[in-house]
């Protein structure tokens, strides 16, 4: 039988590096930075379309993240979506900034892009944002195109030489 | 008709001993909880249940993760390399073990390794009437020798799942950017852009200590109910593992059903 120090020797071993793998799980797979424990605000964006916007999507601005998507619902008074967003708190932005849903990627997820304004004053908690851009849906883009090809005049169409030329 | 009656008979008395177990299961899960001061008055007690439970599991638990993870590493490489996307291992092999395979077949691992240990142990008391010259002396035996045991067991599993998934991502990131050759840099900054802390690490450790409650307690159960021969300690021992490995699975289910919020 083991003594009584080195049982706990062992034991405080085991517990010692089952700490330290929860926090290489938290701090280095997790990437947890402080951005949930510092304080924070929301504001709101209407759009005619967000596509395929997720709750806890990211919202970014020139790329870094600064806040997440909180809520999506429907106003059905203007029939427009209503995105609430948190932000961190570090980050302020003047009060005329606008918000676009982008996809990053070709197929990826889609996530909020804040551009920054001019105004002097800056966002609030619980603010609107006033100037805003829809997804882009991808049907709505083919068809599009679409229209405008076939309004074109064809500028090709005589050209029956290259089937002679093979004879 | 008679062979009817009989027969309802027979399902009748099986499904009331069930009932009746569960009963008792569930009431010995409370008396554990009651008695539960000496285990943390005397931490002696569980710390030397700890070593047994814990500390003599780590080196499986340590060996699978890794094995797991470079498998993983393995798998998902050849799957995302078709789509241009190899970077994306981190991530796969990250998600796949914090929210599942880390709490789960640690679990399953634990279950085989400590739960069977802990019903042997108790069943062999009560085989050689040690639980009963306890009582003779005042002891309380659920206090002395299945509370500790128990929340040795709950404190044990959320660690050694973590344990088991830190060493499957080292695998994975063994496998993936040392052997194969995956870009290290995109390997864990898509990992740490994808995994949430609380979604998916937290709900993982969560998911550990609901098998640590289940299994030990399973465990300590089988071994307090045992038949006191040895015939009844060997069924009672296969039993803790098939009924706590099927635990494990099964609340796996429900708790990854209740924590799926991807609509």
């Amino acid at each position: 039988m083991m003594s009584r120090k080195e049982l706990d020797l062992w034991v405080g071993l085991f517990v010692a590096i089952g700490i330290a793998a929860l926090l290489f799980l938290a701090l280095k797979v997790a990437g947890q930075s402080s951005f949930s424990a510092s304080h924070t605000y929301q504001i709101e964006a209407k759009f005619d379309n967000i596509g395929g916007l997720k709750v806890r999507a990211p919202v970014k601005s020139s790329g870094v993240v600064v806040g997440r998507v909180n809520s999506v619902r429907f106003d059905n008074e203007t029939f427009k979506a209503v995105v609430n967003m948190t932000l961190d708190g570090r980050f302020q932005f003047p009060r005329d900034s606008s918000a676009k849903i982008l996809t990053s990627g070709l197929l990826g997820e889609q996530y909020v892009g804040l551009d920054a304004g001019g105004d002097s004053a800056n966002l609030k908690n619980g603010d609107t944002l006033k100037i805003t851009q829809s997804a882009v849906v991808l049907e709505n883009l083919i068809s599009q195109f679409l229209y405008s090809k076939a309004a074109e005049p064809s500028p090709g169409a005589p050209d029956s030489k290259a089937p002679d030329s093979k004879k | 008709m008679q062979r009817i009656t009989e027969l309802l008979q027979g399902l009748g008395s099986r499904v009331t001993g069930w009932i009746w177990r569960l009963g008792f299961a569930a009431r010995f899960f409370w008396l554990t909880l009651r008695h539960s001061g000496t285990a943390f008055r005397r931490f002696y007690l569980t710390i030397r249940e700890i070593y047994f439970a814990g500390v003599l599991s780590l080196v499986i638990i340590l060996v699978s993760g890794l094995f797991v993870g470079m498998v993983l590493g393995l798998q998902g490489y050849d799957t995302l390399v078709r789509y241009g996307s190899s970077e994306a291992l981190g991530v796969l092999v990250a998600l796949s073990l914090t929210k599942e395979l880390g709490p789960v077949v640690a679990g399953l691992l634990f279950a085989s390794r400590a739960g069977s240990a802990i019903t042997a142990e108790i069943g062999l008391m009560k085989a050689t009437e040690q639980l009963a010259a306890m009582e003779m002396m005042a002891v309380d035996p659920i206090a002395r020798v299945v509370a500790p045991r128990f929340w040795a067991g709950v404190v044990s599993m959320p660690l050694l799942a973590a344990l088991f998934s830190a060493m499957g991502i080292f695998g994975g990131y063994l496998v993936g950017v040392r052997f194969i050759g995956v870009d290290e840099g995109s390997f864990w900054s898509q990992m740490q852009a994808a995994v949430d802390f609380q979604e998916d690490i937290l709900s993982g450790i969560f998911k550990s200590v609901v098998f640590g409650i289940a299994i030990t307690w399973i465990a300590v159960f089988e071994g307090y109910d045992a038949p006191p021969t040895a015939e009844g300690v060997s069924r009672a021992t296969t039993r803790t593992v098939v009924t706590s490995s099927l635990a494990v699975l099964a609340l796996d289910f429900v708790m990854t059903a209740l924590m799926f919020r991807g609509i």
